[in-house]
């Protein structure tokens, strides 16, 4: 009875074409921001700010990047790690070489960098296409591990590769370190984020979003009414992997706060962010946080709902049927609903429209 | 300039120098290529007839090897063991069928490919929880009669070194392509194999159960993998780290073409051969260990000239 969008004309183009049409839906975004905003900065614990908080929105981003590359673009890619690995090790870089700059230009550059490998990997994707490509971004991911092993100005020479995040501040507060407090840290995260994902939705629904989805829909037809196919497939190699960089820059600094190169391997990262897209959905923003969220969150339950319930299992033995549970939600999600959970979203959305009839 | 020297002149005149060994490298690097081969046979087999890109491929071969080196170790005869192998893997892919592919019929290949990850997961998690996943097993070269000696060949006044446990590897893949191919050009189940392979829907028209179709060629993947474990855990042990062989075996399946035997085959053996070279000749002059993308970009040269890979079908897009 709420969820109602009688009564609200569009009168003006820029009401027609907001993000968020109908009213409600409006209330509830403003509603939920500002819980976000609210909830962890006075209630907050470091657990909650660590284990679920921190890595949806760092990794929340990479998803986003991967499904603009993706989701959007059609463009699959294996190599996210490779793109994480260079957006945080080029942070840590120029953090290190001018301490004195803003934190946030620092994350821009980090982008910056990691857009441009994201162009050079992404130039064969005009001659190879669907898996072959796929195999090729493999070819960057083990380039950029095997690189970032073996070149120690990198990590400026210290002798595991290690990078960590050093103190920083931003307008009087301690923003990075060990100094930083929790809170803190999550607003700049959240203002990132969410600045971030507005320029991705308005990029998404704009020309070149449109333009990116004719490719992947087919790109000989798109190509054939006038879209340029080197111009968009490279634009969503940029701009995703810009997303990239930056997640990556901020679940390491932020996060994780001192990682060797072994965290960005395939394994650890370039697989988990692509079933965070293939379960939240495949070129949709918000899927990609849904699927941050659940596959940030599924590990977490798992370790706790056994000695919730009572049940005493080693801790091995967990972490096998992790995994086995793992791949079976990732086999039954794609059965039941290959749209993800974005999709469920939406047809709860449409079902609470038409409540109290079935159609 | 040195560098330069160190990865043009040098490697040449450290080739011209020394051929014995040169050739020693080569046919180390024919020898690691063919069972390089092996693993992406499996792939090559079940994208052919089902289109599905297998990512548990690399899983399905540890666990098949696991089933067989805890049944050998359980006190059962070598030959049973084997056997007993043998039916998991089959019992596997029927189950595979059944609660993976079949619900999932006419999905799109990304989404056939994510669910082959899931099910790579869910395989590895269940082996490990099965077969115990810390403990290294060791695979019974004496009872399987595979040699584990150095054979040494005279030539030009040095020596070459070939292991017998690689010539078994070699004999072994040649006669299990030998196989393959009768098995798809003369049997009536491998021709219908080929027609699934062309065309999902037409084979259908024309009466091919599907279902059954890839409930074989599963099973058929399954005893390749098998092969391919033992040949591999022979040569070290057996545990889930073996899984990552499976990413040594992409480059090779693009280098040759997803759909082609023997462009399996031929990848492989360049593969093989162009890791082993440029890793004794340009790895030190590079930073060492480059074999772990050198696969990769060769395979990406190649992709350059032919999209489609070496052997694979030429690619025809329509609007």
């Amino acid at each position: 009875m709420i969820y109602r969008e009688t009564g609200q004309y569009k009168t003006t183009y820029d009401s027609d074409q907001q993000i968020f049409p109908i009213v409600q839906d409006r209330y509830i975004f403003f509603a939920f921001m500002a819980f976000l905003v609210i909830y962890p900065v006075f209630f907050g614990s470091d657990y909650l700010f660590q284990v679920v908080l921190y890595p949806v929105m760092g990794l929340g981003l990479c998803a986003l990047g991967l499904n603009i590359l993706t989701g959007y673009c059609g463009q699959i890619s294996l190599g996210t790690g490779g793109f994480m690995a260079i957006g945080a090790y080029s942070f840590f870089k120029i953090t290190t070489i001018f301490p004195e700059l803003n934190v946030l230009v620092i994350f821009g550059f980090a982008g910056l960098i990691t857009a441009f490998f994201g162009v050079l990997i992404g130039l064969p994707s005009l001659r190879i296409k669907g898996f072959y490509l796929a195999v090729t971004t493999l070819a960057a991911q083990f380039f950029v591990e095997w690189g970032i092993n073996r070149i120690d100005w990198l990590s400026n020479y210290s002798p595991s590769h290690t990078i960590g995040a050093p103190p920083r501040e931003m307008f009087g507060f301690m923003v990075m370190g060990p100094a930083a407090s929790g809170p803190t840290k999550y607003l700049l995260m959240l203002f990132i984020v969410v600045v971030m994902t507005v320029f991705a939705k308005n990029l998404v629904r704009g020309r070149i979003g449109r333009s990116w989805m004719a490719i992947r829909d087919m790109d000989i037809a798109a190509e054939l009414i006038g879209i340029r196919p080197l111009f968009t497939k490279l634009s969503a190699f940029a701009i995703g992997s810009f997303y990239i960089g930056v997640g990556g820059a901020m679940h390491v600094m932020f996060n994780l706060e001192s990682v060797d190169p072994e965290a960005f391997e395939i394994f650890a990262t370039s697989f988990p962010i692509l079933f965070m897209i293939m379960i939240g959905g495949l070129g949709s923003i918000l899927g990609s946080y849904m699927g941050a969220a659940f596959i940030v969150l599924l590990p977490v339950v798992l370790r706790n709902v056994f000695p919730f319930l009572g049940i005493d299992i080693a801790s091995h033995v967990i972490q096998h049927l992790e995994f086995m549970l793992f791949g079976g939600l990732i086999v039954f999600f794609l059965i039941v609903e290959p749209a993800g959970l974005a999709r469920l979203w939406q047809i709860v959305k449409e079902k609470l429209r038409q409540w109290p009839f079935p159609y | 300039m040195e560098f330069l020297y160190s990865v043009t002149a040098d490697p040449i005149l450290q080739i011209i120098e020394d051929p014995v060994f040169f050739i020693q490298i080569l046919l180390e690097g024919l020898m690691a290529g063919v069972m390089y081969s092996l693993v992406a046979l499996g792939f090559c087999l079940i994208y052919k007839a089902s289109g599905v890109f297998n990512f548990a491929q690399g899983v399905m071969m540890v666990l098949a090897v696991m089933c067989m080196v805890t049944v050998y170790e359980a006190g059962f005869g070598i030959v049973l063991a084997v056997l007993i192998a043998m039916a998991f893997m089959v019992g596997l892919s029927f189950a595979v069928e059944r609660v993976v592919l079949r619900p999932m019929v006419n999905q799109e290949q990304i989404i056939m490919f994510m669910a082959t990850i899931g099910l790579a997961f869910f395989l590895e998690g269940f082996g490990e929880f099965i077969f115990g996943g810390s403990s290294q097993k060791i695979v019974p070269t004496e009872a399987l009669h595979i040699g584990r000696d150095a054979l040494i060949f005279p030539l030009l006044g040095s020596e070459i070194r070939l292991q017998q446990l690689d010539l078994t590897a070699g004999v072994c893949a040649a006669l299990l392509v030998a196989t393959l191919a009768l098995f798809f050009q003369k049997t009536p189940v491998g021709r219908a194999l080929r027609a699934v392979a062309d065309d999902h829907q037409a084979a259908l028209s024309v009466g091919i159960p599907l279902r059954s179709m890839w409930v074989i060629v599963w099973s058929v993947a399954g005893l390749v993998a098998l092969l391919t474990g033992i040949m591999w855990g022979a040569s070290s042990s057996v545990d889930f780290s073996l899984v990552l062989i499976a990413m040594k075996a992409f480059p090779v399946l693009i280098l040759g073409g997803f759909t082609s035997v023997p462009g399996v085959i031929v990848g492989g053996l360049i593969i093989g051969v162009g890791e082993k070279v440029a890793e004794l000749y340009w790895g030190d002059a590079l930073g060492g260990s480059i074999e772990e993308w050198f696969a990769y970009v060769l395979a990406l040269i190649f992709l350059m000239f032919r999209p489609q890979g070496l052997f694979g079908e030429k690619i025809i897009e329509r609007v």
